[in-house]
């Protein structure tokens, strides 16, 4: 078998002004002519840095390729001059990169910025390269090329400017293309389409993928094969279905037991304790044996090679050594484990409400002319105790919704009643602080919603320092609350930089308890958390709602997390909700076309499941034409409500029907 | 984007009756007259006040010179035999453009090639000897700098005159001495800009096409950075032409901001409002240009623009 690519023994780090950053400590891998090679990892892993490495893309000044080699058609990419290294990049290897948004350059053509590669590389005439331009945006499912090339990237949406990172990238027809996240920055049904469409260029050129994700559902739909690396070193490498279903590095078991599956019923995700080392000063052994509890004595003194399994599949631990001890399966026990398991049994939402929202709208003025009906009449209620999801792609109005409840916006009409109040009355100061005790709000970006020059102290009894403590009540308290959120009295007194992303997004959600609210808010808590730490957030929020009684909305875009979490979910498309059930009669029994759209388009941990599925295609133009002035949300079923016309709800009663017999 | 320029059009009238209505109203009560001359007896006084309307309520006083204003005219200067303000903006603006387009020319280019070299060997020689040029531009005023070239260039070397305008080789040295804030100014700019379009993942995006650094400075980088630095390029503008008036006063250049000074020592009312007048008119001119050339560099403004 004749490889296309080969990475021997990949050594890369990074000088900074605290030392060497070891970001890729030996990786071998080999790439076959028009296969996908995924590459899964947190972030930290080294993906990038290797993916960038293949075709020398790393920042020169500081980067250091300390040894290996990268074989391209029998060349060593690592010795070549810059000049060698031009001809390769974009001609033979090309690149697609995570953000679309920022990838393109803002003040060209797109027609231009396409062209570019094939001018620099061939001598075809400019008649022709045009020509060329309009095939690929074409190939890659843009209408009117002839006209939109000469458009400028802010004309596009995201998808379509995503399309067009990926028709530059096969502009000379490449024999590599490097897709670095391509679709982590898309929503899901965007994503489900790019991924169709560079599987089918995929297969019309014979193109070789080298695929870097952190999305392991996404792997099981593309990759044929797949290296899972963490701390720069790949720790588990073999054909996709070998790696799904005869895992072998305990850390690929951690990642894939730690997303939730739809049809998983257990009350508590797996999650790996803990969070990655530290690059600068690695531990002795193997860098994953602090977070393993499978680890062995000799985890903790040298690192593992890579043991063969199969012809394909290697992995490094020492668990495959022959004197290692048989292997026990992963333990459902984590950190955030239930205090009281017969919690568990009870029915913890009692049916009182909590929350109710009637005919909420919440228009945006733009000018004279325009307004942006960003949430649009929607009514739900949330039950005390309960955790209430709300799903929707980007621009639904989902976090519009979340954020009038708390009173950030002012309300165009509409009722939200919380706790027997009617917020819009809420007005003198002392029912205001009322208010903020009640209600409060988890933010998603751990890194910009804490104030970096406060102490982490200073953070979380910011709102209960109205109150008046005295100090050493309000040192008790502050560190109460650290326990609470799985963090130590210790980090009081540091600053919000010195933590990782799931720390201090602990942090942020100790803030929230602090002033003991009912209702908690929580946009997208954990969409900017790697795959191993949000099963320790979402754990923790499930612990705090099982212990203190806690309400939540839980607006999120992933929807295999809301699945999991939430008691109820809306879906919400253009501003309403569309649906609404509990999560499991949702996932069952999805009824509006936008939810079997929006589920069938979610890619799942899965590769068998994968390989057969197919995609329910949502007609957004279609919808949109139609008159839906008919349609209100009716209950279709006990407790599920779907938003549709009375001849649509007769047809639906009647598939239940069918359904239920 | 017709609409857009009539607005702002509109807007423009708007800023320039505040700034005539504030200059008129403080110069009128700041003590002190254009006739101030205490060898003039008080009935002379009292006729010259007469002449030039000055005895009349300062409401009535604005509003004839608003009718005046709208008719192109300025009034006549009070110091200068009656000669119409116009008349002396128009002879005296030709030496301080001609002195402040070449320093804003000179500047701009040596600015954005400092401020280039710098980004591109980012934290080398290159660089900090660029940004030690742009600190010393910026912190040494520049009559001293004037004051060197006049001396070494001017009477050690006698390459160029000292002083005096007459032909390009009189504003030569002149140019140089204005431009050195100009260059300091765009080159600190130049650098922060440039570094941060470097930053950007459409300049990974242009290498992994394979184009040279060369290439992906000259398409991808400068016309990005030069977004930011095009608005402070227009008060640089009107800084440099406005703000050479010490320069002019050192090399005896007949210059605008000269004069300017003159008629403030002697309160020549009509010269001073003419002349804040003509500067304020710069100014928002060269505001609404350059607001209307970021569109063309930039094309999602050109469209937001074109659609409201």
């Amino acid at each position: 078998m004749d490889y296309i690519l080969q990475v021997k023994n990949l050594h890369v780090s990074f000088d900074t002004y605290a030392g060497e950053v070891q970001a890729v400590r030996g990786v071998s891998f080999d790439l076959k002519a028009g296969e996908t090679l995924a590459i899964v990892g947190e972030s930290g892993s080294g993906k990038s840095v290797t993916s960038k490495s293949l075709v020398r893309l790393n920042p020169p000044e500081s980067t250091r390729v300390k040894n290996g080699e990268i074989l391209f058609e029998g060349k060593n990419i690592l010795n070549i001059t810059e000049q060698e290294m031009r001809k390769i990049r974009g001609a033979d290897i090309a690149m697609i990169f995570q953000d679309p948004m920022t990838a393109l350059n803002p003040t060209m053509t797109i027609g231009k910025q396409i062209a570019e590669s094939i001018r620099k590389h061939t001598n075809m005439g400019s008649t022709k390269v045009k020509d060329r331009v309009i095939e690929l945006l074409q190939m890659v499912g843009i209408k009117d090329a002839e006209t939109r090339i000469k458009q400028y990237p802010h004309q596009f949406s995201g998808g379509m400017r995503q399309r067009i990172v990926i028709a530059m990238a096969l502009a000379c027809e490449p024999k590599i293309i490097i897709a670095d996240e391509p679709t982590t920055a898309l929503d899901v049904s965007i994503q489900a389409q790019i991924l169709e469409l560079l599987k089918h260029i995929q297969q019309q050129m014979g193109l070789s993928i080298v695929f870097i994700t952190h999305d392991l559902g996404v792997v099981a739909k593309m990759a044929d094969r797949v290296a899972v690396m963490y701390a720069g070193k790949i720790v588990e490498i073999g054909l996709v279905d070998e790696v799904f279903y005869k895992t072998t590095h305990p850390y690929t078991k951690g990642l894939l037991a730690a997303m939730p599956r739809p049809n998983m019923m257990s009350d508590e995700l797996y999650s790996i304790p803990g969070s990655p080392p530290d690059l600068l000063n690695l531990p002795q052994g193997d860098a994953f044996a602090e977070r393993n509890k499978q680890a062995l004595k000799i985890d903790f003194i040298e690192e593992p090679p890579l043991f063969q399994i199969s012809d394909t599949h290697f992995a490094a631990t020492w668990l495959l050594h022959e004197l290692a001890p048989k292997t026990v399966p992963l333990e459902n026990k984590s950190e955030e484990s239930m205090s009281s398991d017969f919690v568990l049994e009870q029915e913890h939402t009692t049916k009182e409400n909590l929350i109710l929202v009637k005919g909420l709208k919440q228009y945006f003025k733009l000018d004279k002319h325009n307004t942006v009906k960003a949430v649009d009449d929607i009514s739900f209620n949330i039950y005390k105790g309960e955790i209430f999801g709300l799903v929707g792609e980007s621009g639904c109005g989902k976090s519009t919704t979340g954020r009038s409840l708390i009173k950030l916006n002012d309300m165009t009409a509409g009722e939200v009643i919380i706790d027997g109040k009617d917020i819009r009355k809420v007005k003198s100061k002392k029912e205001l602080l009322e208010f903020n005790r009640k209600v409060q709000m988890i933010f998603q970006d751990p890194y910009s919603s804490l104030n970096p020059r406060m102490k982490v102290a200073d953070i979380i009894a910011e709102g209960l320092d109205i109150h008046h403590l005295n100090v050493n009540q309000r040192q008790e308290k502050v560190h109460d609350l650290l326990e609470t959120v799985g963090l130590n009295k210790e980090h009081a007194n540091r600053y919000p930089h010195e933590f990782s992303g799931g720390q201090r997004q602990r942090i942020g959600i100790a803030r929230a308890l602090a002033v003991e609210p009912d209702f908690i808010i929580a946009d997208e808590p954990i969409s900017a958390l790697d795959v191993s730490i949000q099963a320790q957030i979402v754990n923790l929020l499930k612990k705090l709602q099982k212990e203190k009684g806690l309400t939540y909305l839980f607006i999120a875009h992933d929807l295999s997390m809301v699945k999991y979490i939430s008691d109820r979910i809306g879906v919400m498309y253009r501003g309403k909700i569309v649906e609404m059930a509990s999560s499991e009669e949702l996932y069952e029994n999805p009824i509006h076309p936008y939810t079997k759209s929006l589920l069938s388009a979610l890619p799942l941990p899965d590769p068998l499941l994968e390989r057969e599925r197919k995609r329910i295609i949502f007609d957004d133009q279609s919808y949109e034409g139609r008159n839906r002035e008919n349609e209100i949300l009716r209950e279709v079923r006990k407790g599920h409500f779907v938003m549709c016309t009375e001849q649509e709800y007769e047809e639906y009663r009647k598939t239940i029907k069918v359904v239920n017999h | 984007m017709f609409r857009y320029i009539m607005s702002r059009i509109g807007y423009m009238f708007v800023t320039l009756f505040i700034i005539i209505l504030l200059s008129f109203v403080l110069m009128q009560t700041l003590p002190g007259s254009p006739f101030n001359d205490e060898k003039l007896p008080p009935a002379q006084k009292e006729l010259l006040y007469e002449k030039y309307g000055l005895d009349k309520p300062v409401a009535e006083q604005f509003v004839t010179y608003l009718k005046n204003l709208s008719q192109g005219d300025l009034g006549v200067s009070f110091t200068f035999d009656n000669r119409p303000v116009t008349k002396i903006i128009s002879e005296r603006i030709g030496a301080s453009a001609i002195l402040g387009m070449q320093a804003i020319l000179l500047g701009t280019m040596v600015g954005l090639l400092l401020g280039i070299l710098a980004a591109l060997r980012h934290n080398t020689f290159w660089d900090y000897g660029a940004m030690l040029i742009a600190v010393l531009g910026i912190s040494i005023p520049s009559f001293v700098f004037a004051g060197f070239l006049q001396y070494w260039v001017g009477v050690k070397l006698g390459w160029l005159p000292i002083a005096f305008w007459g032909g390009f080789e009189y504003s030569i040295l002149p140019t140089f001495a204005l431009s050195v804030s100009v260059v300091a100014t765009i080159a600190r700019f130049t650098r922060i800009e440039m570094l941060e379009v470097l930053g950007q993942e459409y300049i990974i995006t242009a290498k992994s096409k394979g184009l040279s650094s060369f290439e992906i400075i000259g398409k991808h980088g400068i016309r990005n950075a030069l977004i930011p630095i095009i608005t402070i390029i227009g008060p640089l503008i009107v800084n440099t032409i406005t703000g050479s008036l010490v320069i002019e006063k050192i090399f005896s250049i007949p210059g605008l901001g000269e004069q300017f000074v003159n008629s403030i020592i002697t309160n020549d009312y009509q010269l001073i409002m003419g002349t804040t007048i003509f500067y304020a008119v710069l100014f928002i001119v060269v505001v609404l240009i350059v607001d209307i050339l970021y569109g063309f560099i930039d094309p999602r403004i050109r469209v937001a623009g074109g659609n409201r």
